[in-house]
């Protein structure tokens, strides 16, 4: 599904992402972990088109992202990291307008995401002013927002920061019957216990790829009890390096 | 190819920023208002209640007659006079008066004639002063008053046919610069540019979906200032309103143009903001003809003046408030309008960038 080669990106003399390899599959959890600045934000959005590497390839779908952005923009839906959705329009009103801009009528978002508004206990909320939502109320419609065209990938850039553990959890559970429907789903997070619900995840640090692969079988070849403690581990061992 | 849905969109979503936000809205209304008065008033060359000191030596019903009508207008005030007579200089030392008209003892029998001093320290109140003495004159009084009655043009009124025009120019051009650039920095500082990028959006619905809302206001905003220019000022209107409208509209999307042009130039609201006044400002005030007339400027400036929008809308908007011309005689300024506004969209088109860096 997505796949990248040798991808980097330079901010001036500064290497955000460095050299990173991926190979992520359909209807797969994918999770970028790491620590603030570690550059999972900058990943994503090389992904999604909205920043061209300074080096490598990206393809989605055999589509090259850079040469063609609006074919691969078209097939996925975005949430990012920063609350981007317009405080003082209300909730159905954000909604339309991203149904708008993604060129589907009205009526074909509402079957697309009905059964997610219910789920979400959303309902009752569209009427209000974004603005006046509560946290992890702005953060479902956010998703909501990102899914109105049915898109087969998503990118949830830290979905869960700023919401409480039981709110997280609801968050969770969502993601993973998006996968289920076979979507795939791309989400970074610097919640370490989060990784236990990613099919595989990678650990960044400083840009570069630390490990990759699936949490359990992580665990077990570092011999350790919780996704924390190789977290530690990691950055132990790269602290001691340098 | 653009959508119109997409488009929609993007223009709807505009609309419900503006009518929500009180800051929009006080721009698009309180600032042109206030505008028009402060440089209404500032910019006005007419003056009034000009301190007038009568020497009235005769005495008599002619006299008499001669100082009511001074006194029965807005322009002279008279100075009561002391007991203690003062010269003219003095009194203008003083500043206790700006003019003196002394009637001599045999007026209204034997003279004719009367003298009016004048304080010409400020040379070009003393123009006026001058030609409103000459025209309450002229007005009430047999011709055989020693005076040439070449005054049938109120100077008051030709003062503000000057500049009512010209603000209307002035102001639209700023404001719309202003709105188009603030909107887009805006977004781009709260980082809802980044949703909107990641749809398949392109860059020319993007931005037609900013200016399209902003048309109507923009209209709105000329009817407004015309309006309060208007009544304030007392300035004709001799031309078509249709007309008037159409070509507005030209200007409107020009200025709108330049205000896309602007945002792609700025990061932040701040520097749009800066940018949108620091272009149409004082190129507008000093190169659309507006202060200066450009036949009288030096080559080179003449030549910059074909980039200043203004420049053709003067053209147009003095045409038609106060020679009533029509398409026929504008339409070469409503061309020139039209392909700078298509000019500086696609330049911005170009421009936008979909990508972050
Ligand atoms: N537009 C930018 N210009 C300069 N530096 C940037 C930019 N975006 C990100 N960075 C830097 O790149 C690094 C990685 O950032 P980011 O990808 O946001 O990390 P994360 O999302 O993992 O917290 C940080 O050090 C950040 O300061
Ligand atoms: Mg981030």
């Amino acid at each position: 599904m997505i796949e990248t080669i040798n991808l980097n990106r330079k901010f001036g003399s500064f290497t955000a992402v460095d050299n990173l390899n991926l190979k992520i599959d359909k209807a797969e959890i994918f999770g970028f972990l790491g620590a603030n600045g570690a550059g999972k934000t900058t990943t994503l959005r090389m992904l999604c088109g909205l920043l061209t590497p300074t080096s490598g390839t990206i393809t989605v779908n055999g589509l090259n992202v850079v040469k063609n952005p609006e074919a691969v923009k078209r097939s996925l839906g975005y949430m990012s990291q920063k609350f981007s959705l317009y405080g003082d329009l209300r909730g159905i009103e954000n909604l339309q307008f991203y149904t708008g801009i993604y060129g589907i009528s009205w009526t074909a978002a509402k079957t697309n995401i009905k059964s997610l508004i219910s789920q979400f206990d959303l309902d009752k909320y569209l009427k209000l002013k974004t603005s006046e939502l509560p946290m992890g109320y702005k953060q479902r419609l956010s998703l909501v927002c990102a899914l109105v065209h049915n898109p087969p990938l998503v990118f949830l850039d830290e979905p869960t920061s700023g919401v409480d553990p039981k709110a997280r959890r609801e968050f969770w559970q969502v993601i993973n019957e998006l996968a289920y429907r076979g979507k795939t789903v791309i989400v970074s997070t610097h919640f370490m216990d989060e990784a236990e619900y990613c099919n595989r995840v990678l650990i960044m640090q400083a840009g570069r790829e630390e490990v990759c692969g699936n949490p359990l079988q992580l665990k077990q070849s570092h011999r350790v009890a919780t996704m924390q403690q190789l977290f530690l581990k990691i950055a132990g061992a790269d602290n001691a390096q340098s | 190819m653009p959508s119109p849905k997409r488009i929609t969109a993007m223009a709807s979503k505009e609309l419900f920023h503006i009518l929500r936000d009180p800051r929009t809205l006080a721009i698009i209304i309180l600032m042109p208002v206030l505008q028009l008065i402060i440089f209404g008033y500032a910019m006005n060359l007419e003056i009034r209640r000009v301190p007038l000191l009568i020497d009235d030596q005769a005495r008599n019903a002619s006299s008499e007659r001669l100082i009511n009508a001074f006194s029965h207008t807005p322009y002279f005030q008279i100075v009561p006079a002391n007991q203690r007579r003062l010269e003219p200089e003095e009194l203008f030392k003083e500043r206790r008066a700006q003019a003196t008209l002394c009637i001599p003892v045999d007026f209204g029998s034997a003279s004719q004639v009367l003298l009016l001093k004048i304080d010409a320290s400020d040379p070009n109140s003393a123009q006026l002063i001058q030609s409103y003495a000459q025209g309450i004159i002229a007005s009430g009084f047999p011709a055989s008053l020693d005076l040439r009655p070449f005054i049938l043009y109120n100077p008051d009124l030709k003062s503000s046919f000057f500049f009512v025009p010209g603000l209307v120019a002035m102001i639209l051009v700023m404001i719309c610069a202003l709105l188009t650039s603030i909107s887009i920095s805006r977004e781009k500082e709260l980082g809802t540019l980044e949703q909107i990028l990641v749809s398949p959006v392109s860059a020319m619905e993007i931005l037609l979906g900013k200016v399209l809302p902003y048309i109507f206001l923009g209209l709105a905003d000329a009817l407004l200032i015309l309006g309060v220019g208007m009544l304030l000022f007392q300035v004709p209107f001799r031309g078509d309103f249709l007309v008037f409208l159409g070509f507005t509209f030209l200007y409107v999307l020009c200025s709108l143009c330049l205000g896309l042009l602007v945002s792609t130039l700025a990061k932040t609201q701040q520097a749009a903001m800066m940018m949108a006044l620091g272009i149409t400002l004082l190129p507008t005030l000093l190169l659309s003809g507006y202060l200066f007339p450009i036949p009288s400027m030096p080559w080179l400036l003449q030549k910059l003046t074909y980039i200043i929008p203004a420049r053709y809308y003067l053209q147009i908007i003095r045409g038609i408030m106060l020679k009533g011309n029509s398409i026929s005689e504008l339409y070469q300024a409503g061309i020139s309008l039209g392909l700078m506004s298509i000019v500086m969209l696609i330049v911005a088109v170009k421009r936008f960038k979909l990508r972050l860096s």
